[in-house]
């Protein structure tokens, strides 16, 4: 190491020098990965709108069977149909955090302060019957928000299926969210009554009923966000209206 | 940099002493918390000790490169400026190829910019030594992190969810199978007691590894 090293010029010549190059060669990386990224991060959601669908077999195409599968955007408080400026890059997440997007929730049953006017929903389709319809629901647990779908029948009562895509709960025991077998007990359970209220319950000891799941076990604080973020989105505030005013026959809302 | 020449002997001494003899995280105790954080399953711990032993060997390259030219009063954070761009780079790699395993990994591959074992190779050999000793000394200590990484997240998936890399070996009652899972063994602490008794039976093996009692 030569002396002048420690030079008051040659530390700033050194420190701008290293910050330019290293700079240079983080953004070119973020700048050529991105489609790349974007990609996966589009084929993760497909993915998991198919696992909630239960139409992900292990041999499936993802994008081709996606195929019959429409996203909608909804405004909440109304239940219609609305179309959004960029739905590619439609973000309920961010929506949710901007003031003139969303809305303060007053009875915040599932702890998530605020929720965006509108939510993208998907619907599995036959022609113009819709299928199965399939929500976006979040709220928290014990330690993290969990993220996730629950795809409901054309009856509008029945699930067809359910999927957490992002959780941060204790592994092995909230963290069970995630476990295949547990998901398994909720197809063809009875999530809403005929007026559409949500009616699901999860329950300690046993199952016994059609609306009855399986409490996770050693769960109890993630089992209660669940209950409520269910509640909530399928309620009267989160998706009620707009699944009252579904036309399955039709696919207008 | 007359001395560019390649000194065989110590490149296999950086490679192989790391891995029993100067183990980062069982001799140093260095990297213990993401040891804890990422070795519930095999597959995790392996993309990490991947992602750790590219930074390390890349890290102590370029910081070994421009050793004579760091000023020394500004030298940690040159190294941390270094680092933190592999870090950065590496974690965009994995989002656009490895997108499961990435997310799985989350906050921690982004830690691997305060690992110590990369500050501390880079501040204790690349700062001293020619950028090929140094790269392979980042390759050597990797491998010794690795090592450590991948015998837990062994234990740990095997006895806690009867499974390796994924497939069923011992098949958990949970799938109808006759194995009890071990809880314990999913959950951070369980990683503390696979690292204590690793590093019990390594100064069984060799004694010199003993600290001096105080």
């Amino acid at each position: 190491m030569s002396a002048n090293n420690d030079s008051f010029s040659k530390t700033i010549i050194v420190s701008v020098a290293l910050c330019l190059v290293c700079s240079i060669l983080v953004s070119s990386a973020a700048v050529l990965l991105k489609d790349k990224q974007k990609a996966n991060a589009v084929l993760d959601k497909k993915r998991n709108v198919l696992i909630a669908a239960n139409l992900l077999k292990p041999d499936t195409d993802i994008t081709s069977a996606f195929a019959n599968i429409e996203q909608k955007f909804v405004d909440l408080e109304s239940g219609k149909f609305v179309s959004v400026n960029n739905p590619a890059t439609f973000n309920q997440r961010q929506l949710a955090k901007q003031a003139d997007s969303s809305v303060a929730i007053e009875k915040d049953i599932a702890s998530i302060g605020r929720r965006s006017k509108t939510a993208s929903v998907y619907l599995v389709k036959e022609g113009k019957k819709i299928k199965t319809i399939i929500l976006p629901i979040h709220g928290s647990g014990l330690f993290s928000t969990l993220y996730g779908f629950v795809a409901i029948d054309s009856d509008k009562q029945t699930v067809v299926g359910i999927k957490y895509y992002e959780q941060g709960e204790t592994p092995g025991l909230g963290g069970e969210v995630e476990n295949p077998l547990w998901l398994a007990l909720w197809p063809g359970k009875k999530i809403l009554d005929h007026q559409g209220k949500p009616v699901l319950q999860l329950v300690k000891g046993g199952a016994k009923k059609q609306n009855e799941v399986d409490a996770l076990s050693g769960a109890s604080m993630t089992t209660r966000g669940i209950q409520n973020m269910l509640d909530y989105w399928l309620g009267e505030h989160g998706f009620g209206p707009f699944l009252s005013r579904l036309d399955v026959r039709k696919g207008e809302a | 940099m007359a001395t560019m020449a390649i000194d065989v002997k110590e490149i296999k001494n950086v490679i192989t002493k790391p891995i029993s003899d100067n183990n980062p995280i069982a001799l140093q105790i260095l990297g213990v918390c993401s040891a804890l954080a990422v070795t519930t399953k095999l597959e995790t711990a392996l993309i990490m000790c991947l992602a750790l032993t590219s930074v390390t060997a890349c890290s102590n390259l370029l910081i070994s490169l421009i050793r004579s030219q760091i000023p020394s009063s500004i030298r940690i954070i040159a190294q941390m400026t270094i680092i933190a761009s592999l870090v950065i780079v590496v974690d965009q790699v994995l989002k656009a190829y490895a997108f499961e395993t990435a997310k799985q990994l989350s906050v921690f591959v982004g830690l691997i910019i305060t690992n110590c074992i990369v500050m501390g190779r880079a501040e204790a050999y690349a700062m001293k030594n020619g950028p090929i000793n140094s790269f392979f000394d980042g390759i050597g200590n990797g491998l010794g992190y690795s090592v450590i990484l991948i015998i837990v997240g062994a234990v740990r998936e095997l006895f806690g969810a009867g499974k390796i890399l994924g497939y069923t070996i011992l098949n958990p009652v949970n799938d109808g199978g006759w194995y009890q899972t071990n809880g314990l063994l999913l959950l951070p602490p369980s990683a503390f007691f696979i690292i204590g008794l690793l590093i019990w039976a390594l100064r069984t093996w060799k004694p010199e590894q003993v600290e001096d009692a105080d």
